[in-house]
């Protein structure tokens, strides 16, 4: 098996989850990556606690970038709004469980900066905790 | 290996990578496949030993030294300008040198656009512009009140002279700014035909020959524009230099760009007075060195002959557009007539994006590019939002096309069907 594009990655490329758009929704932001040229927005909705009640990501771009956005998707729906901000590169990594070179690094962040932007804080590149 | 493309020329191909100290190297345990020379070349070891020669034996400051060390440099410097100029037709007095390209149309976007242009007033530029020859047009007409506009490009990656006709039309255009091979297509463009047809209209012409330097014959002269501009690192020379060959009226017409030392002739309290051509547009200390490494590079590509480059570019790229074509899914943007189109390759592969298919075939020491090119404009008229692309040069091999379909078919296998 490929050290990279593992099953569940292209499972994931190729089905993304919760991709689409939400009308109406609450919260949406979009942004880009400068280096490449690939898209992606988000719509959120948010329950009476301030919590995401669902979410859809919507774009394009590589393998590593939609696999990211969808993996993770599965874990934003749930949680407070106001978490966002202080998620980390690191939980994005974990998630995605494969070693991404600096090159696609942007791409595996790519989708937690645009949650940044939906949840109100600055979009700012995802750094890692440590 | 498959037979060469119908119509491919039978000249033997031309075996320089030995030439090339970089391509010696691996990586990943492969020799590299470089296919991204469109965005920069590598370098032959004459550049490297020129400029490695200049520093340790006549390195100094040009221009106003007098002792003998100043002298050599400036006359290494200015023989660099002098051969360069008569590459590509022109002349030292309208050949200027800055940092690149995107520097060199800044130069003019600035000191001509902004004492040129005024409200009504229309810049035209095409759809396939790199960006280096859309922002500074933008931040002219912003600066001026000037209008831009585009001229479209076709399906096929190709401009149309009756668009351009059109275009003219409204009678405004000033300026009229044009790639001569496109970075993301290959395509080339009849730039003689469209700077005559935009001069006629009153416009003043500008082409960014990046691309088109390095791999065919250039004869500004013979394109008839009133500024060709290109850049040294994609024609085997070093970053930072780039050229500006100018119509030498314009250029005497023009405020400086730069103010600074060595564009001046007298600096008063209040005003100061210029320099002769084509100093006043080169204000500080020049790229010296890379002026020495660009004139070996010229040096390299003249005794190779630019027909035998043209030539070889043309059969390699005839001979990856076959391999590709028989890839499943595999589609090819830009035109596919030989004659149309330098060595420039930009493909999609159905269900996988531009970026993997570069992970992976960096995975065998294959370098291609995968992104917008710089060329945002083009990738939304294509409806694309990036490709991967190959590009050749002197020193490529019909081996490292064949190692680059190796790799698209290993991504194949990767993506699954």
């Amino acid at each position: 098996m490929d050290e990279l594009y593992r099953d569940y990655i292209l499972d994931h490329y190729k089905n993304p989850r919760n991709f689409g758009e939400l009308d109406p929704h609450d919260l949406d932001f979009h942004d880009h990556n400068p280096l490449c040229g690939d898209e992606l927005g988000v719509h959120l909705t948010v329950d009476g606690e301030g919590r995401i009640a669902d979410l859809r990501f919507h774009g394009q771009g590589c393998a590593i970038s939609q696999a990211a956005a969808s993996i993770t998707s599965e874990e934003l729906i749930g949680k407070p709004v106001a978490e966002i901000p202080a998620l980390s590169a690191d939980w994005v990594l974990e998630q995605l469980g494969i070693d991404i070179s600096p090159t696609r690094r942007k791409c595996a962040l790519l989708s937690l900066k645009v949650m940044r932007g939906a949840a109100g804080g600055e979009a700012t590149w995802p750094e890692s905790a440590s | 290996m498959a037979a060469p493309a119908t119509g491919t020329p039978t000249a033997p191909p031309l075996e320089l990578r030995g030439d090339f100290p970089v391509l010696r190297r691996e990586h990943n345990g492969n020799p590299i496949a470089y296919l991204d020379s469109a965005a920069t070349s590598q370098k032959p070891r004459a550049v490297i030993d020129a400029m490695s020669a200049y520093y340790e034996r006549s390195n100094a400051n040009i221009h106003r030294g007098v002792y003998g060390l100043a002298q050599e440099a400036t006359d290494l410097y200015e023989g660099a300008r002098e051969r360069v100029a008569r590459f590509c037709g022109s002349e030292s007095q309208a050949t200027v040198f800055a940092k690149n390209a995107t520097e060199l149309i800044n130069l003019v976007a600035s000191a001509w656009g902004r004492s040129s242009l005024g409200p009504g007033d229309e810049v035209l530029i095409t759809e396939m512009e790199h960006h280096s020859n859309i922002v500074p047009w933008q931040l002219a007409c912003q600066a001026t009140g000037a209008s831009l506009r585009w001229l479209p490009v076709s399906e096929e990656g190709e401009l149309s002279l009756s668009d351009l006709d059109a275009a003219l039309g409204s009678g405004r255009v000033r300026l009229l700014g044009c790639v001569h091979v496109s970075n993301v297509l290959g395509t080339i463009n009849p730039v003689a035909k469209i700077c005559a047809r935009a001069r006629a209209a009153g416009a003043v012409t500008l082409v960014d020959g990046s691309q088109a330097v390095p791999q065919i014959p250039v004869d500004v002269g013979e394109i008839g524009c009133d500024f060709y501009i290109w850049t040294g690192h994609k024609a085997l020379g070093p970053t930072g230099i780039g050229v500006l060959h100018g119509r030498r009226e314009l250029l005497e017409e023009m405020p400086p760009f730069l103010g600074g030392g060595d564009m001046i002739s007298y600096v008063g309290y209040e005003v100061s007075t210029w320099n002769d051509l084509p100093w006043k547009f080169e204000a500080g200390t020049s790229p010296i060195a890379e002026g020495v490494g660009l004139g070996a590079a010229i040096d390299y590509l003249a005794e190779l002959g630019m027909e035998r480059v043209r030539e070889h570019e043309r059969s390699l790229t005839g001979y990856a557009l076959e391999r590709l074509g028989g890839l499943a899914g595999l589609r090819v943007l830009g035109p596919l007539e030989l004659e149309r189109r330098g060595g420039a390759i930009s493909f999609s592969l159905d269900g996988i994006h531009p970026h993997d298919i570069a992970e992976i075939c960096d995975r065998e020491g294959v370098c291609v590019r995968a992104g917008h090119h710089c060329a945002q404009p083009l990738m939304r008229r294509l409806g694309v939002p990036a490709t991967a692309r190959a590009s050749f040069h002197v020193y490529n091999t019909r081996e490292d096309v064949d190692r680059l379909v190796g790799a698209l078919e290993r991504a194949r296998e990767i993506f699954g069907p």
